[in-house]
């Protein structure tokens, strides 16, 4: 039977040392094949909102760069009569239902995009500064919060962030074939926190500069 | 570096933005009977001031929506941003 690879599988271990390696400050994950939908409806069309309202358990946002999230789903704030609607694995044809009966005859767009973008877990009281090594968002608490989410660059690689929780914990939302370069940067721009290298091998501390982290 | 007011996203950095030249350049409004001169000036010919210049930006790395701003050519200053339905 054939098997379902995440794209960022072989980072695994790499991932699953930073927790220690940074004594708790920073956690790093894939979260993989999560369900992905690209909606578009009027968001002024109180019979669309109030339908999905009923079937997922949240209001569309209309704020700019805000998220809401029900019963493990969410919806983020693409553009003035654009979401992403985001599910668990698995939930894709359940959720084009939903919103397929919620826009009924009127105009509007569901596309499955689960297969565009893979996420990246960081979360973590070092999370907020390793972002912001590469992220021209302002991500300070007082201006990004749990909640809000921004489509911007990171690393000058595309990204929609997404604050989840005050842990805090941050979803990076990116495309599958920058998956890979991302994953090696965040590990780069997490060395300052981590005692030894994310990859294991431990490093002299003082003295010589540390050689490059990007090795496979 | 430009900090360009999106106006759904807010302040964001030059680099997620593309550029898109002067803004309310109209479309002739019977292209079939314009003559020569007539359109190639529609195609061709843009403002150029020393100061206030209109022109139309893309949010392209963030929520992707065209918008106009009114920038000094000058001094870098950004006047005025808008959305496309807003009167210039
Ligand atoms: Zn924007």
């Amino acid at each position: 039977m054939a098997r379902k690879h995440a794209i960022l599988d072989g980072f695994a271990s790499r991932f699953s040392g930073v927790a220690s390696s940074s004594g708790g400050r920073i956690a790093l994950r894939e979260v993989p094949f999560s369900a992905q939908l690209d909606f578009r409806a009027n968001p002024a069309d109180g019979r669309v909102v109030d339908s999905v309202h009923k079937a997922l358990g949240f209001v569309l946002p209309t704020d700019p760069n805000t998220a809401a999230t029900a019963g493990g789903r969410s919806a983020l704030w693409l553009g003035p009569d654009e979401w992403l609607i985001v599910g668990g694995e698995g939930e894709e044809s359940l959720l084009t239902r939903v919103l397929h009966t919620a826009l009924g005859e009127t105009f509007g767009s569901v596309v499955d995009v689960s297969a565009n973008r893979t996420v990246i877990e960081v979360s973590g009281s070092a999370a907020r500064d390793v972002l912001a090594h590469g992220c021209p968002v302002d991500l300070h608490p007082r201006d990004f919060g749990t909640g809000r989410c921004a489509q911007t660059l990171l690393a000058k690689a595309q990204v929609i962030i997404h604050q989840v929780n005050d842990a805090p914990t941050f979803h990076l939302f990116v495309r599958t074939s920058f998956a890979w370069y991302l994953a090696e940067w965040l590990l780069d721009a997490m060395t300052e926190y981590c005692a030894e290298e994310p990859i294991g091998v431990s490093v002299p501390l003082g003295g010589q500069e540390s050689p490059s982290p990007l090795r496979g | 570096m430009l900090l360009i007011p999106c106006p759904w996203c807010g302040q964001r950095d030059e680099i997620e933005f593309r550029y898109g030249g002067a803004a309310h350049v109209e479309y002739p409004a019977d292209p079939e009977t314009v003559d020569d001169a007539t359109w190639a000036r529609y195609l061709f010919v843009r403002p150029n001031p020393k100061g206030p210049l209109a022109e139309r930006w893309c949010h392209s790395q963030g929520c992707r929506r065209w918008f106009n701003i009114v920038r000094d050519t000058v001094t870098h200053q950004i006047m005025r941003s808008y959305r496309m339905e807003e009167a210039p």
